[in-house]
């Protein structure tokens, strides 16, 4: 049970850090970001190249994964997605059409990916030795993972609680009209927030690349499991994404080992129904529309 | 109005009996290419039908497709072909009803993030159910249809599906549709039961998708669930129903008989860079024909008050 709870929880963990991106994409910038998981797994490859050709240790290779995650989404941003947010006329229609554009982006990084590693599953082994953690015996990267999402996470919190950038991007979260009335910069406001939650999900993919195997069609899980958070948490809402996360890495450890790991899929999916169901805004939205 | 509609019905007569004669010609590469033609024309259109009046757009068109096609896999050879199609378009109906009664009752995204993960949710349902209880992964499909039996009934199929199609924009629950795409809060205040309106349209699209892969299944003489719930098929019908452009009943066609055509091509010619392309291409037309191509024909017959025809026709 204890080792149930704690797979749980770390994979909770992980799930809260690879949505905190996606809260970030589309609370702020509204940009709902299929390719997500595409991102993800492709700093995972970075970071897998990084260790065995160089020996660059996964921690070693955030300082250089990340930086260059940003650049390239607030790139995409700026040449790709401010075309179509120029165009739509509403939020409704930005939100279709972004889902279309990124649908379309998911394929050409997969394609790429799949042109480059092939299909295949990678995997690198970085600090897997066990470790006694509270009586139970777990693996060294799984805990490191943890401990870096927690710090990544606190400092996401800090940074939009107590800074004026991040008040910024929150007051853009709530009205992005209303907001440049106060003189912010909206557009731009968006392109970094968009970048910022390109970095994260690079994180992510580095992280998770130190325990799990991935290849390049894996992408698609880890946009649908981060949208389930997004949603079930509340759209833009950090704790919303934490508690969902949680939930959902907990509920998911408990049933593949309590009843078959052949249907955590569809626990999720029954979690978010039954969350949409008596709480369409999320656990922790407001009902804005 | 009525002899313009008999001499429309005529035509489409004409065109179905032409089109009959195919297999025929005796060309089984012909014969093959003109199947996909026909799968992707009315997956397209059915497509079209629930998310081109509406605009919500449906990522699910596998999951339909691979519940059809695992149908005839499991009972293809137990039971006679017509109760087999019955039993898959039953079947993808009632997915359709339960996904549609739970998530088109709520704002669009979710519907989204729903059908984005329906295909992966079924297939692992699938392929957990064949593992634990069946015990058997991968089926043989052996019944008695032949390539020409298989085109036939597609033909028969998409002039179901036009017909139907025609018929629904004409009728209340088409009107209904419309008003919810240009705008849902006033839909609901006109007194449309949005949700029953959605949920069917939604149903109707999903059994055709659904009799579409049942048909589809005995060109493969072997199915496993990664082959029948393939997510290249949603992706490469959402192409084409855009390039044609889905608001329309005939825009989807005009997107599905050049794209699967070029699909053909390209799949032949560059294997391995063959989805990369595919997404090149989906960009494009998503920041360049915005509308499809048939909106590009009513462009040309703008009135001088500047609204399009399609806006004062509906």
């Amino acid at each position: 049970m204890t080792i149930a709870i704690l797979t749980g929880l770390m994979l909770g963990g992980m799930y809260a850090l690879i949505a905190m991106g996606l809260t970030l994409q589309y609370g702020v910038a509204r940009i709902m970001n299929l390719s997500y998981g595409e991102f993800l797994i492709a700093a995972a490859f970075a970071s897998h190249w990084l260790f065995t050709g160089w020996a660059i240790s996964p921690f070693v290779g955030l300082a250089v994964v990340v930086p260059l995650a940003f650049v390239l989404n607030f790139a995409i941003y700026k040449l790709l997605l401010t075309p179509l947010v120029r165009r739509a006329p509403n939020r409704d229609a930005l939100e279709v059409d972004s889902i279309l554009a990124t649908f379309g982006l998911t394929f050409v990084i997969q394609g790429s990916m799949l042109a480059l590693f092939g299909g295949a599953y990678y995997s690198y082994s970085f600090l897997a030795f066990p470790v006694q953690f509270v009586g139970e015996t777990v693996a060294a990267n799984r805990l490191a993972a943890l401990g870096t999402t927690i710090l990544l996470g606190l400092a996401l919190y800090l940074a939009l609680t107590r800074t004026r950038a991040g008040t910024a991007v929150r007051a853009v979260a709530v009205d992005p009209f209303a907001a440049q009335l106060v003189a912010i910069n909206v557009p731009q406001a968006s392109a970094l927030t968009f970048a910022l939650g390109g970095a994260l999900a690079a994180a992510a993919g580095v992280l998770v690349s130190t325990f799990l195997t991935f290849s390049a069609s894996s992408g698609v899980v880890f946009t649908m499991k981060a949208l389930i958070v997004v949603v079930m948490g509340g759209v833009g809402n950090m704790l919303g994404c934490l508690v969902a996360g949680l939930a959902l890495g907990l509920s998911e450890a408990l049933v593949a080992s309590y009843v078959d790991p052949g249907l955590t899929l569809a626990v999720n999916f029954a979690l978010f129904l039954a969350v949409l169901l008596v709480k369409p805004a999320g656990l922790f939205g407001r009902a804005t529309r | 109005m009525s002899a313009r509609v008999a001499g429309f019905g005529f035509l489409a007569l004409a065109a179905i009996a032409l089109l009959a004669l195919v297999p025929r010609l005796g060309n089984a590469y012909y014969l093959a290419l003109a199947i996909s033609l026909l799968q992707y024309t009315v997956l397209a259109t059915a497509w079209g039908m629930f998310s081109g009046p509406t605009r919500y757009v449906s990522l699910a068109t596998t999951a339909f497709f691979g519940v059809g096609a695992y149908t005839v896999a499991v009972l293809g050879e137990i039971l006679p072909w017509p109760l087999v199609l019955l039993i898959a378009a039953a079947l993808g109906a009632v997915v359709a009803a339960i996904v549609g009664l739970s998530t088109l009752r709520l704002s669009g995204v979710y519907f989204v993030i729903f059908t984005f993960g329906l295909t992966e949710l079924i297939r692992q349902l699938v392929v957990w159910f064949e593992v634990n209880k069946s015990r058997v992964l991968g089926r043989y499909v052996f019944v008695d249809i032949t390539q020409a039996d298989i085109y036939w009934q597609l033909l028969g199929l998409a002039a179901a599906v036009f017909l139907l199609g025609w018929l629904i924009a004409r009728s209340r629950l088409g009107f209904a549709l419309r008003v919810i795409g240009e705008d849902e809060t006033v839909a609901k205040h006109c007194g449309i039961n949005t949700t029953f309106a959605k949920v069917a349209l939604f149903t109707i699209s999903a059994t055709v998708m659904t009799l579409v892969g049942a048909i589809m299944a005995p060109r493969w003489t072997y199915i496993e669930p990664s082959i029948a719930f393939n997510s290249m098929i949603s992706f490469q019908v959402l192409i084409m129903a855009l390039l044609g452009g889905a608001h329309r009943l005939w825009g989807p066609v005009l997107g599905a008989v050049p794209l699967t055509l070029l699909f053909e091509l390209l799949s032949a010619r560059f294997p391995n860079t063959f989805t990369i392309i595919l997404g090149c291409i989906f960009l494009l037309i998503v920041y360049m024909l915005p509308r499809g191509v048939a909106g590009l024909f009513e462009k040309r017959s703008t009135t001088p008050g500047g609204k399009t025809t399609q806006r004062v026709a509906a």
